[in-house]
C-alpha cells in the first residue's frame, strides 16, 4: 500500500479524494442544491449500495473465473453455466430442504464436481491449448444452457432467502430531514448486507489461503510458473484439480446467492459471463485483488449508470473496460 | 505449421498468370462452381435464397473471422458485431419502415458509408484488442460484441431498442429488383466469390505472408523489422470490410434487423461455423455454414422424425461441435483431408506392391 502511494503520489492523492468526496456524499445531509443536481439522496445511496453488492456478486463469480484463468491459461467460457446450474441446484434444494444454508452448501459441492469432471475429463489432455480449451468451454456451454433450459424451462426462479435473512435494516446514513428536524434514516434489505458481508469474507480467506498457507504458495508458483514447479516434483495436475473444483464451486454458490437477491432464468447464464469477462479485463487477468476492483468497479458502474443514465448504461461499463484497455491493457491490479 | 511450409513453397514459384491458376484447379473447383452457377435452375427458390443464399452470406462472416484466425492466429469474436452495425446504418441511413430514424438515403449512398463506418469499428475493435494477446483477445472481443448488443437494446434514439428495424428493401438497380430471388442469389455468390478470392490473393501477397510470419513467430518477425502490431491492425480492416458487406447483404436478405442479429448467440455462431467448417482454409467457413444453415433448417423435422424432442437441436449444434473440437481441431476440412490421405496412401501402398511382385516398372 504505501508502496503504491510512493510510486505514484497523484494517483493515491486522486483516490484519496475521491474516496472523501464520497464518504462526505454519504454522511452529509443534502441541500436543495444539491438535490436538484444529483437527484434525492436516497436515490444516490440505493445506488451505491446495489453497486457495491452488485459487485460482492460479480467477485464470488469472477475470482473462480479469474484463479482459472490464471493458474491453467483456461478462458472458461462456461463459467456463467455453473453459476446458472448452480443457482438452479440451490432453488431446488432450497425448496426441498427449506435450508438456505444447505442450498449453499450442496450448489458449491455439486458444481465443484462438475468442475473436476470437465477438468479431468477434458482440460487435462488438451493442456496447453488455449484456443482448442476455450472452444471446448463454448460447446459445454451451449450444451449446459440446452440441458438446463430441458431441465427447468424457461420459467424465472427465485431462492427463498431465509427468514433471519429477510426483511430490512436500518443503516446508520441520514437520508433526509424531517420538517421537525429528525433525521429519516436509510432502510436497506438485510439479505444484501449478509452477501456483501460474505463475499468480504469469502475474499478475505482466499487472501489468507493463497498467501498464507503452503496449498496458496503451491498454486501461486503455478501461476508464475508451472512447467518450474512441476519439475521441482510437485503433482500439479492434483493442484489443477482442486483449483478447478473451488473455481467452478464459487460459480456455483455465486448462482444460489445471485439467485436470492436477483433471479434465475435461461440468459442469466451469458449475463454473468460477460460481466465476469468486463470484471476480470478490467482488473486484471488472473488476480484476485484484481477481481475485487474490477467487480467493485462493474458494479458501481451499472447501477449508477442505471440510475442516471438509462440508455446508454452499459456504455459506461463499456467505456470504462475500453480506457483500461487503453491505458494499461494487462489490467488495474496486474503485476506487470 | 504444414500451412507455412506450402506458403513458402507457393512463394518460391514463379509468378503465374490467372489463367494458369485456374488451370491448375482440380475437377472439384470446377463441379462446384458449375453446380453454383447453375443452382437456379436445379434448386426450388426456398433452396435458393432460404439455405444456399443464406449459407454463403454467414459463410462470408465466417471467412473474415477464420482469416484473422488462420492466417492471424488472431480469434476475433466481434466479426458478426461489424456485419452488424452494417446492416443497422444501413437501415438507418438508407430507408426503413422506422420512417421517423430512417434518413432514405439511396443505397448507392448509404451501403458504402455503412460498410466503411462498420470498417472503421472493425478496425478500432483490433487496434484495441491487439495490444493484448493469445487468449485475452477472445475475451475483449467478446466483450466489446456484448456491449454492441446491449447498446443495440438499451438505445432506442438511434437503434430504435428491442424491435429494431423491419422493411429494409433491396435496391432496384439496372432495372432489375435485386430482392427477387434469384438476382439475390447471384448477387450473394458474385459477392462470396469476390470475397472468396481476395482473401486467397491477400494470404499469397506480401501481406499476407507477413501476417502469417507474425502468427508463427511474432518475435522474429519483430525482429526483422515488421511492424507486428500494424499487419494485425491492417487484418482486422480487411477482415470486417468483409464482414460489413456480408452484413449488408445479411439485413437485405432478412430485410430487418433487430438486437438479435449481433446478439451473443450469432457472435459464438459464427465461431461455431469457422470452426466446423475448418481454419486451414478458405472453403472452410462456407462448408461450416451451410451444414449450420442445414441444421438449424432441418434438424427439428430429422429430430422429431426420429422420435426425439425436436427443440433440443441447440443440444445437437453443441455436441456436434464438442465432437468436433476433440477430435478434429481443423474441423470438416480436416476430417477430408485426412480420408482423402488415407485413401491415397492405400493407392500407393497397392501400386507399390504391384510394382515390387512385377519387376521394375
Amino acid at each position: 500500500m504505501s508502496d503504491f502511494v510512493a510510486r505514484r503520489p497523484i494517483w493515491s492523492l486522486i483516490i484519496i479524494l475521491a474516496v472523501a468526496i464520497l464518504v462526505w456524499l454519504v454522511f452529509s445531509i443534502w441541500t436543495p442544491g444539491m438535490e436538484a443536481s444529483f437527484g434525492r439522496k436516497r436515490v444516490f445511496l440505493s445506488a451505491l449500495f446495489n453497486g457495491i453488492t452488485l459487485g460482492a456478486l460479480y467477485f464470488l463469480v469472477a475470482s473462480g473465473f479469474t484463479l482459472i484463468f490464471g493458474l491453467m491459461r483456461n478462458v472458461n467460457l462456461a463459467h456463467g453455466s455453473l453459476y446458472l446450474f448452480g443457482g438452479y441446484v440451490g432453488y431446488s434444494v432450497g425448496e426441498w430442504t427449506g435450508s438456505w444454508l444447505v442450498a449453499l452448501l450442496v450448489a458449491f459441492l455439486l458444481v465443484a464436481l462438475v468442475g473436476i469432471l470437465m477438468q479431468v475429463l477434458l482440460f487435462r489432455w488438451m493442456e496447453g491449448q488455449d484456443l482448442r480449451q476455450t472452444l471446448v468451454t463454448i460447446g459445454l456451454s451451449i450444451i449446459f444452457a440446452d440441458l438446463l433450459l430441458w431441465g427447468y424451462g424457461g420459467d424465472t426462479f427465485q431462492v427463498t432467502a431465509p427468514d433471519w435473512l429477510s426483511g430490512p435494516v436500518t443503516l446508520p446514513f441520514a437520508v433526509a430531514l424531517r420538517s421537525n428536524g429528525e433525521a429519516v434514516m436509510m432502510t436497506y434489505p438485510l439479505v444484501r448486507i449478509a452477501i456483501l458481508i460474505g463475499a468480504i469474507v469469502v475474499g478475505v480467506l482466499m487472501w489468507l489461503a493463497l498467501n498464507r498457507t503452503r496449498v496458496g504458495m503451491l498454486v501461486r508458483a503455478g501461476v508464475d510458473d508451472r512447467d518450474m514447479l512441476s519439475a521441482t516434483g510437485v503433482r500439479v495436475q492434483l493442484i489443477f484439480v482442486m483449483v478447478f473444483a473451488f473455481g467452478a464451486g464459487l460459480a456455483g454458490l455465486a448462482g444460489v446467492v445471485g439467485g436470492t437477491f436477483q433471479s434465475l432464468q435461461p440468459g442469466e447464464d451469458t449475463r454473468i459471463l460477460l460481466s465476469s469477462l468486463v470484471v476480470v479485463i478490467v482488473g486484471g487477468m488472473g488476480s484476485i485483488p484484481g477481481a475485487a476492483v474490477g467487480a467493485l468497479i462493474v458494479g458501481l458502474a451499472e447501477q449508477f449508470g442505471s440510475v442516471y443514465m438509462p440508455t446508454y448504461a452499459v456504455m459506461l461499463t463499456f467505456v470504462i473496460m475500453v480506457a483500461v484497455l487503453a491505458i494499461r491493457p494487462e489490467g488495474l491490479a496486474a503485476r506487470r | 505449421m504444414a500451412m507455412a511450409g506450402l506458403d513458402i513453397e507457393q512463394r518460391a514459384r514463379p509468378r503465374e498468370s490467372f489463367g494458369e491458376w485456374l488451370a491448375r484447379r482440380g475437377t472439384a473447383f470446377w463441379v462446384v462452381g458449375a453446380l453454383l452457377l447453375a443452382m437456379p435452375a436445379i434448386a426450388s427458390p426456398f433452396w435458393l435464397v432460404q439455405i444456399i443464399a443464406y449459407a454463403l452470406i454467414l459463410g462470408m462472416i465466417a471467412l473474415s473471422l477464420m482469416f484473422l484466425a488462420g492466417y492471424g492466429g488472431i480469434v476475433s469474436l466481434v466479426q458478426m458485431t461489424v456485419a452488424g452495425l452494417a446492416g443497422y446504418l444501413v437501415a438507418i441511413l438508407g430507408g426503413s419502415a422506422i420512417t421517423q430514424i430512417s434518413l432514405n438515403w439511396p443505397w448507392w449512398a448509404a451501403v458504402p458509408v455503412a460498410v466503411l463506418i462498420a470498417t472503421l469499428f472493425g478496425t478500432l475493435s483490433g487496434a484495441l484488442s491487439v495490444r493484448t494477446e493469445g487468449i485475452y483477445t477472445i475475451m475483449i472481443t467478446l466483450a466489446i460484441a456484448s456491449a454492441f448488443y446491449y447498446l443495440t437494446l438499451q438505445n432506442y434514439t438511434i437503434f430504435n431498442g428491442f424491435s429494431g428495424f423491419n422493411g429494409i428493401l433491396p435496391p432496384v438497380f439496372l432495372s432489375v429488383d435485386w430482392g427477387q430471388g434469384i438476382p439475390f442469389y447471384y448477387l450473394t455468390l458474385g459477392c462470396a466469390v469476390l470475397a472468396y478470392g481476395a482473401v486467397i490473393y491477400v494470404s499469397r501477397a506480401p501481406f499476407g505472408l507477413a501476417l502469417q510470419g507474425t502468427r508463427d513467430n511474432p518475435r522474429r518477425m519483430a525482429a526483422l523489422g515488421f511492424d507486428v502490431v500494424a499487419h494485425r491492425i491492417a487484418a482486422y480492416t480487411f477482415a470486417s470490410l468483409i464482414a460489413a458487406s456480408a452484413g449488408v447483404l445479411l439485413v437485405w436478405y432478412q430485410r430487418q434487423i433487430s438486437p438479435g442479429t449481433a446478439g451473443v448467440g450469432p457472435v459464438v455462431d459464427m465461431l461455431i461455423i469457422a470452426v466446423v467448417g475448418g481454419l486451414s482454409r478458405p472453403i472452410g467457413p462456407f462448408i461450416g455454414a451451410l451444414v449450420y444453415v442445414l441444421l438449424r433448417t432441418f434438424a427439428l423435422d430429422v429430430l422429431e422424425g426420429i422420435g426425439l424432442d425436436g427443440r433440443r437441436y441447440q443440444l445437437l449444434i453443441g455436441l456436434g461441435f464438442l465432437v468436433i473440437v476433440l477430435f478434429s481441431p481443423d474441423g470438416l476440412i480436416g476430417i477430408w483431408q485426412r480420408l482423402r490421405e488415407r485413401y491415397r496412401r492405400g493407392d500407393d501402398a497397392r501400386n507399390t506392391q504391384m510394382g515390387s511382385g512385377g519387376g521394375t516398372p
